[in-house]
């Protein structure tokens, strides 16, 4: 979302370009509230389709990872198949993957705890590292890729990373665990359009309603359970695919 | 080399709610005036349409209506022993960005301070004696009252509609309002909000307590509503994307849905976005602005001449411009002299979790408004006796969740496993019965200090080359005791409620700049009656240079123990009427120190 947008870029009869409208986004406000119609800037939604940042090794790890975080059972179906791993892809692919918005101007140099993540690698940089390093150690000790593990062995290794009893060379191991584990729920309760949480699995098992905008009949209907379905931004079929 | 334009009467830096309220008032008056905002315009139909609006990966994740780092950012560090590093993400604050400013992203939580506020030091110091407060403490009496204040606290109620329910009308303690309130001339202008569930049997309990709860004054409207600027708003529908979203449905008061469209329709108003101040131009005396010099998208350079400054930007970036400028003595925390950057304070908050029985508590945390629920004043302020404590300040407390979303609002009991099924079934098992105020249920002071103040970095630099804002920043033992004073008795209304589990948090130190509190940071240019030790006068005119005005939080020589925007619309109300009143008639210094 950070890159210049449709609706940054929207001109309009109260809006008079200050220089070359080529050029120029700023803009002079002047007699009348700026309008086009036709001017937002909706989200796109994630398409199925080949892997846009991970190769094919990586996406395959990335695959059995989140369906070992999100695993497959009686209340929603596995990571993989609710497309947290696309979900993922896609970020990476896109400007979050670039940490287009951070600060990244050095000098870099590490600092307290309370000061936060000082490092210069993007996540996208960070995941391809940190992958690779997987690959060496799942190899190095069990003579195979981490998805091609049984499930306990899978688990034995995020539970490694997660508590630091294995590092991963050339990569702080803790960090990488909590970036995955935050984009892997993200992409398992955010909206689907966005690639996982496919069929608004997350949704149905908590009894979240998604993206209604009118409760005013509900407020004070105390403590009885919501009765509709949830509902996500894009009605476009692509959501379930 | 700027370009020069056209002289204007007057500049406005930054186009949120202090700069949309100066604006109005000074082109009512007759002034030629131009607001220069560095974000883009924002409307609600098309910045955050109620098609798309409920995106909480997009607008609360990743931050779509704020600030980026990279546009500019702060330094940070907890002593001046250390180096300070760029917040690079943001984490303990938000920075709004673009038309609006933080009151497009804003909870709408529509508080006044209280009387005793103002004259804090006066006030503590009469009740408790000379040595009560620590030493490095530097708190300050404002230099106006809450009684000047109030016609203008009732200015800023009527143009967002608030609704909630007085407490104390002219004096007269009221029923079911905050009886702690200083007196107000008026109801506010629209009822208080419906409550759901949970937010009722908060109130249950805390009546059992013996306290006094009352519905939490709101921007989030109760009903349709029209403002004396003839703008309207609707009624809020409870949706739950309220805080870091702008409110597609115009039910939540922001200049968007109360001022700006009455002002752009002020002929001698215009509005300049994409543009950023780069520097407040003074003459070589020093003593009297000129303008401003704004830098637009293509990276042009323009000067913009005018009579009067406004510096209405967010507290750090007014702090950072008088530094860059040369307004002003920079503060210097050893000796304590100097003005600019001193007592800089951001907030105290903390709270706790209640884990019910899901078998007999449905809550529906998902439906909420961004200032929906019931709160107690008793241990806010000097409300309570703090002579046995061993510390001053406090907050309100509160069952205040403004949310049900999902990544960010599932919480479950200690000891849950991370990931896996264990982490899906508690997720499951407490979304609907869990009452979440981990972040938010104390909501209470942070006083000023000696050690605590803004400074330009000496390395790190912003996209325009400048210095970015140093933050030297630490909690001091004041603010822990407080914290886990008040996080106790908050802790014990949860149980109360009926709560099987209750996961308490007070704040504990040192300051961390990556755990979110609020984005309330204040002072650094602070108002008073004494040159020496503040930056700006009671009318929140420069004192060094008295054709500049800095209006909003910056101004606070310490936080009080509520959200801060009803004391800056107040605020930036009362400037206004001092401009129009006194200053436009004789431009000059409104006090003389």
């Amino acid at each position: 979302m950070f890159s210049p947008t449709r609706r940054e870029l929207l001109t309009s009869t109260a809006v008079a370009l200050l220089i070359a409208p080529h050029a120029a986004r700023a803009a002079i406000v002047k007699g009348a509230l700026p309008w086009t119609a036709a001017a937002a800037d909706p989200p796109s939604v994630v398409r199925p389709g080949p892997w846009l940042y991970f190769t094919a090794d990586e996406a395959g790890a990335i695959e059995a990872l989140v369906d070992r975080l999100i695993p497959a059972d009686d209340l929603t179906p596995g990571g993989r198949d609710l497309g947290c791993a696309v979900f993922i892809d896609r970020q990476l692919a896109g400007p979050q993957g670039r940490y287009e918005g951070r600060y990244m101007s050095g000098p870099f140099q590490a600092g307290t705890k309370q000061q936060g993540d000082q490092s210069p690698l993007t996540a996208a940089r960070r995941y391809r590292a940190a992958l690779a390093a997987l690959d060496r150690y799942c190899r190095d000790k069990y003579a195979k890729a981490f998805a091609q593990l049984a499930d306990a062995d899978k688990d034995t290794v995020i539970g490694g990373l997660e508590h630091g009893t294995i590092k991963l060379d050339g990569t702080d191991s803790a960090a990488f665990f909590k970036l995955l584990l935050t984009d892997t729920q993200n992409g398992f309760l955010a909206d689907p359009i966005y690639g996982g949480n496919k069929d608004m699995a997350a949704w149905r098992m908590i009894g979240f309603p998604g993206a209604r905008y009118d409760y005013r009949e509900w407020v004070e209907r105390h403590n009885e359970r919501f009765p509709l379905p949830p509902v996500g931004i894009s009605s476009h079929p692509s959501w379930s695919q | 080399m700027a370009t020069k334009l056209p002289h204007k009467d007057a500049v406005i830096i930054g186009l949120g709610w202090t700069g949309s309220i100066l604006g109005y008032e000074l082109a009512d008056a007759g002034l030629d005036v131009v607001a220069i905002e560095r974000g883009p315009w924002r409307d609600p139909a098309v910045s955050f349409p109620v098609s798309y609006a409920q995106d909480e990966l997009r607008y609360r994740l990743q931050h779509e209506l704020f600030l980026r780092p990279a546009q500019s950012t702060v330094t940070f560090r907890n002593k001046t022993s250390e180096t300070a590093l760029p917040v690079r993400n943001w984490g303990a604050f938000m920075l709004g960005n673009g038309v609006g400013g933080a009151g497009v992203h804003w909870n709408a939580e529509t508080w006044r301070f209280l009387p005793s506020d103002f004259v804090l030091r006066t006030h503590l110091t009469q009740r408790y004696g000379d040595k009560f407060l620590p030493d490095d403490m530097t708190i300050q009496d404002w230099g106006v009252t809450f009684d000047e204040l109030e016609p203008h606290y009732d200015r800023f109620e009527r143009l967002c509609g608030t609704s909630g329910t007085a407490g104390n009308l002219k004096g007269k303690i009221q029923d079911g309002g905050n009886p702690f309130e200083g007196a107000r001339s008026r109801p506010y202008p629209t009822p208080a909000q419906k409550q759901p569930f949970s937010y009722t049997l908060f109130a249950k309990a805390a009546r059992e307590l013996g306290y006094k709860p009352f519905p939490q004054p709101s921007g989030n409207l109760s009903q349709a509503y029209t403002n004396p600027l003839g703008v309207k708003l609707g009624q809020c529908t409870y949706c739950g994307f309220c805080e870091w979203f702008g409110c597609a449905n115009y039910s939540k008061a922001s200049p968007q849905t109360t001022i700006l469209p009455a002002l752009v329709r002020k002929p001698s108003f215009e509005a300049r976005t994409d543009c950023e101040v780069t520097r407040i131009n003074l003459d070589s005396t020093k003593k009297r602005a000129t303008g401003v010099t704004y830098v637009d998208t293509s990276g042009n350079e323009w000067e913009q001449p005018a009579d009067l400054v406004l510096l209405c930007a967010f507290q750090l970036f007014n702090v950072q411009l008088l530094l860059i400028s040369g307004v002003g003595t920079p503060y210097d925390p050893q000796s304590r002299n100097g003005q600019i950057g001193r007592n800089f304070s951001h907030q105290t908050v903390s709270g706790g979790i209640g884990f019910f029985d899901k078998d007999k508590y449905i809550f529906n945390p998902f439906i909420a408004s961004g200032s929906i629920g019931m709160c107690i004043d008793e241990f806010n302020g000097d409300n309570f006796d703090h002579g046995p404590l061993g510390f001053v300040g406090g907050g309100y407390m509160g069952h205040v969740q403004t949310n049900g979303r999902p990544i960010q609002t599932t919480p479950v009991p200690p000891g849950t496993p991370a990931w896996g099924s264990a982490w899906k079934r508690a997720v499951r098992d407490n979304y609907l019965s869990s009452v979440d105020n981990a972040g938010a249920g104390v909501h209470a002071s942070m006083y000023s200090y000696q050690t605590n103040y803004l400074d330009l970095d000496p390395t790190y630099k912003d996209r325009f080359g400048r210095p970015l804002m140093r933050m030297t920043m630490d909690f001091h033992d004041n603010e822990i005791k407080m914290s886990a004073y008040l996080t106790e008795k908050f802790a014990a209304i949860i149980k109360q409620m009926g709560a099987k589990q209750v996961v308490a948090s007070p704040r504990k130190g040192p300051y961390d700049v990556t755990a979110y509190q609020t984005s309330h940071l204040c002072g650094g240019a602070i108002m008073g009656a004494d040159p020496k030790s503040s930056a700006v006068n009671r009318y929140l005119q420069s004192w060094d240079v008295p054709n500049l005005f800095v209006m909003g939080a910056s101004a606070f020589p310490q936080n009080a123990g509520y959200n801060p925007t009803g004391t800056v619309g107040a605020l930036a109300f009362w400037a206004a009427d001092a401009l129009r009143s006194q200053y436009l008639k004789n431009p000059g210094p409104l006090v003389h120190a």
